[in-house]
């Protein structure tokens, strides 16, 4: 199966890691990953909320690329995974930003958002199947409790998103299990790290994150997984009152997997 | 040639603001047969059926088109003041020009152009208007009302007062309704039961009603004054002329690990059962999905305890047909199960419970005997949070767009009543605003914050979760402008009221209409709240609606007064317009019958005479007293021969071709 990749800025930078591991799982489990040729930032998680369309552009022309290619689009990092899904829906369901965005891109071909966005978790769940990644795992976590931490982007807007139920996710509980690992289950699982307002108002963030690692600590964790570098930024950075390793879940699959090489330490970014 | 008076109403201004009347009316005066027209402010008013009835007098008139609102409004008006002059009412025709012209145009001139061809198609149309003269038919002295909650008892003890036979079809083993399953009623805090069961005995003791428990409607035929309903009784294993209702069976039935649905499942019963001590009829059910007896052949305790021999494995199913003037529809509400609603944690909290749950465990006759204990472990809530609002008044999919009504009320309720059985409770309640219109209930809402010290948060809840042994509940405090985190002891979610799902197969049986969230239509939301728009069928309590139990009662005795008044009268008369066979051109295919929805058309042999055939043949027949003048036979008929009295095909034609000459 090929899909049309989109890492996304802070999978060069800051979130190598979450890349990494993510194409190097794909290769082990027969997934042809083909990275989208000349892609540009998806905005962050500020062009959703602002009228303007231009921060949406490089979205609409990352959309329309996968369209040529024809293949479905993955994403990888939850900020640009709830970006481009967003953008896609609007460009269905808003005739006039779809008016507007294709007259400023010229395109080839107007684009009407035919391209299906796939977050690697879903495909992990959908094309490969958690029962046969279960077959694949080579080094399972057994006995290890592993918390996932959805945040918000991958979960809302639910009705856009169609991830998982907001409110009470399984998604990644049910690849914890396919790892051999056993998910924890703790309320805080899908509240807000703070994200952006780290910048504004450290103290909050702060406050947030730390209430997310309790609520995990308390439900007897040993690590917390996550999709999103900026809850990952957050959850280290921020919630300093509580030792609890993050990792990206990339990570761990590649790990399970056997595709770990030595030498790549279990750090934080 | 008919001689035609044409009269445009203004209807004040709704319809003269958007449409020239006095151009609409001159048009008029140039079409053929037109021979005299006019205009005035309120044609329904008395002075403007004067000009009617003057004009029919003073010009002998034959045909009138009155161009006004719809015929749904005051067309039996019109009819009834043309008659009152000598014209026959069916010459009388309705050119809507106000639903479908004024109300919904703004261009003067667009609307004004719209209402003058739909007054040339009346026109049209009433040069080859009939005489129709109205057949008459028997009402059945017998009334139906469905459903024995309070609204179904207050029902058809109003209408059995006035003497008229009336039966009550209750799908559950006991009459009662959810009312029976409250603790006390707002806002008088009177106890339910007392109030209702009362009520129960009486309606059972009447001698003019019948009550068919544990049974359910499943075919309603005919028409208003003449409804034809089958009954199905499901079988209770309990022989009800033998049985004395004491109840021993019930205490030696072995499958005792039943969930007692009248306790919302906080304890058991057995396979054989009396729902509530209070029960009517005071008889027991056996479950047959519980019963080893019933499943398996093996048991028997019960019928060996049974003294006086009325257990009955063997009863059967039974249908009952009975043929009914009026039906009133008292089917009553449900509370949702919040389990779609993660937020709250209903699904994995035990400590999370919905109101009517809380309601049984406050009751003196419920599980806990009145003792307030939190259903995890039995221990006394101390701090209570109550949510309001939870699945009402949203904008989702999995939310209902309505004000459930009764919530913001029966939610002070619950924090004073508790309160008074235990002051040192600390209660909190998250609401998005306190709906308390009706009469003493904004003054019991206030009673709760000022003299009990309910704190009442306005904000909603964004997440309930287990830490702790404690119940978290996280909310804004949108006064405070802060998020803040209540550790509780038990939370009780006021969710939404829905009409009973059974409802919706009822509203199709009986052609009633009803909206998006199925709850059944009334006739008119203001003038005729209690009727639905289908001839004979009335509405009772909140299958119309989400209301308490004061209007829920009123609406109950307004429906019965809508009965009684049906019942009062010997003879109806019947809609002329009625379908006919036109025999010399019918060739007997039955495609008519296959459409019929009220099985009107039936067929005969007979000796067909024109001047070309001479044979005896097939043909179609109508009954005049059951036709309800739908139509469908008449596009339906390949030849033709089906015709539809006072809507002909020639008069439809004749009214398209004025359309669009």
């Amino acid at each position: 199966m090929t899909y049309s990749y989109y890492p996304g800025c802070t999978l060069r930078t800051k979130a190598k890691k979450l890349d990494t591991y993510a194409r190097r799982s794909a290769e082990a489990l027969g997934i042809n990953l083909e990275e989208i040729e000349q892609w540009q930032c998806c905005g962050g998680v500020y062009p959703s909320v602002s009228d303007e369309i231009a921060t949406r552009l490089s979205s609409v022309r990352t959309l329309a690329q996968a369209k040529k290619a024809g293949n479905e689009l993955l994403t990888v990092c939850s900020a640009c995974h709830n970006v481009l899904k967003r953008t896609n829906a609007d460009i269905i369901s808003d005739a006039d930003f779809n008016f507007r965005a294709n007259n400023y891109l010229e395109l080839d071909e107007r684009y009407n958002g035919e391209t299906k966005v796939v977050h690697y978790i879903e495909m992990l769940r959908d094309a490969v199947g958690f029962d046969e990644l279960k077959k694949k795992v080579v080094n399972p976590f057994k006995g290890k409790k592993i918390a996932a931490y959805y945040g918000c982007l991958l979960l809302r807007p639910g009705n856009v998103m169609q991830f998982d139920d907001p409110e009470n996710p399984s998604i990644m509980e049910d690849l914890i299990r396919a790892l051999g690992g056993e998910p924890v289950i703790y309320p805080f699982r899908n509240e807000c790290c703070g994200g952006y307002i780290t910048l504004e108002d450290k103290s909050l963030a702060q406050k947030r994150s730390n209430k997310v690692l309790a609520s995990a600590q308390e439900k007897g964790a040993d690590m917390v997984i996550t999709a999103c570098p900026l809850c990952m930024y957050n959850l280290v950075k921020n919630g300093t009152e509580h030792d609890l390793p993050v990792y990206y879940f990339t990570e761990l699959l590649a790990d399970a997997l056997g595709v770990k090489q030595e030498g790549e330490g279990q750090d934080n970014e | 040639m008919q001689r035609i008076g044409v009269f445009v109403c203004w209807c004040g201004s709704n319809i003269a603001a958007t449409v020239d009347v006095k151009a609409v009316a001159e048009a008029a005066k140039g079409q053929p047969g037109v021979v005299f027209a006019t205009d005035y402010q309120y044609m329904c008013s008395e002075s403007g059926q004067t000009i009617l009835k003057d004009a029919i007098k003073e010009y002998g008139l034959t045909g009138v088109v009155i161009c006004s609102c719809s015929p749904r409004m005051h067309e039996a008006t019109f009819r009834k003041a043309a008659e009152s002059a000598g014209l026959n009412p069916y010459m009388v025709e309705i050119a809507n020009i106000r639903e479908q012209c004024s109300w919904i145009h703004k261009d003067m001139e667009v609307a004004t152009e719209k209402a003058i061809i739909l007054a040339k198609a009346a026109i049209a149309k009433v040069q080859l208007n009939k005489p129709l003269v109205a057949g008459e038919s028997e009402v059945v002295k017998r009334a139906l009302v469905i459903g024995g909650g309070i609204a179904g008892i207050q029902t058809a003890l109003d209408i059995a007062e006035a003497g008229y036979k009336v039966d009550i079809v209750e799908k559950q083993p006991t009459i009662g309704g959810k009312m029976a399953q409250l603790d006390k009623t707002f806002p008088t805090l009177d106890c339910a039961a007392c109030i209702l069961t009362p009520k129960m005995v009486d309606v059972a003791a009447h001698e003019n009603v019948t009550i068919y428990s544990y049974s359910e409607v499943v075919d309603v035929k005919g028409f208003v004054g003449n409804f034809t309903v089958q009954i199905k009784k499901k079988p209770r294993y309990i022989n009800e002329n033998l049985c004395t209702g004491c109840g021993a069976c019930t205490e030696k039935c072995p499958m005792k690990k039943q969930p007692n649905e009248f306790n919302m499942g906080f304890d058991k019963r057995g396979a054989i059962y009396i729902p509530f001590a209070q029960a009517v009829p005071k008889l027991p059910v056996i479950d047959a999905d519980a019963c080893l007896m019933l499943k398996n052949g093996k048991c028997g305790l019960c019928s060996k305890i049974c003294e006086a021999h009325a257990i009955d494995y063997t009863q059967k199913e039974e249908i009952i047909e009975e043929r009914y003037g009026a039906i009133v529809v008292a089917t009553g509400f449900n509370q949702i199960k919040p389990t779609q609603f993660e937020e709250y944690a209903y699904n994995t909290c035990p400590d999370v419970v919905t109101s009517l749950e809380y309601e049984r465990l406050m009751n003196a006759a419920g599980p806990t005997k009145g003792h307030l204990q939190r259903p995890s472990d039995g221990q006394r809530p101390k701090t209570i949070v109550f949510i309001q609002c939870v699945g009402s008044r949203g904008d989702s999919c999995r939310e209902k767009s309505y004000c459930s009504k009764i919530c913001c009320m029966y939610t002070a309720k619950h924090a004073m009543l508790t309160k008074d059985h235990y002051p040192d409770t600390d209660i909190h309640v998250f609401y998005i605003d306190i709906r308390t219109p009706g009469k003493n209930f904004d003054e019991f809402y206030r009673r709760a914050v000022e003299q009990y010290g309910v704190d009442y948060i306005k904000g909603m809840v964004g997440k309930v979760y287990e830490e702790n042994g404690k119940v978290m509940v996280q909310g804004s405090d949108l006064i405070d402008n802060k998020q803040i985190t209540i550790a509780a002891d038990m939370v009780v979610l006021a969710s939404a009221v829905e009409p009973d799902p059974s409802a919706r197969s009822l509203g199709t049986m009986l052609t009633a209409s009803m909206d998006t969230n199925d709850f059944f239509t009334e006739a008119h939301a203001k003038l005729r709240p209690v009727e639905s728009p289908t001839a004979g069928v009335f509405l009772s309590g909140m299958c119309q609606g989400p209301k308490d139990i004061p209007e829920t009662v009123s609406q109950a005795g307004a429906a019965a007064v809508k009965v009684i008044g049906l019942l009062a009268k010997d003879k109806l008369k019947n809609n002329p317009c009625v379908a006919a066979c036109n025999q010399s051109v019918c060739n007997g295919c039955s495609q008519c019958a296959n459409v019929c929805p009220y099985g009107a058309i039936t067929y005969v042999e007979k000796e067909i005479r024109t001047p070309e055939v001479r044979e005896v043949r097939r043909v179609a027949e109508v009954n005049e007293a059951v036709c309800q003048g739908c139509g469908a036979c008449t596009v339906t008929c390949p030849s033709s021969a089906m015709d539809l009295k006072g809507f002909t095909n020639r008069q439809i034609m004749a009214e398209v071709d004025a359309i669009c000459r």
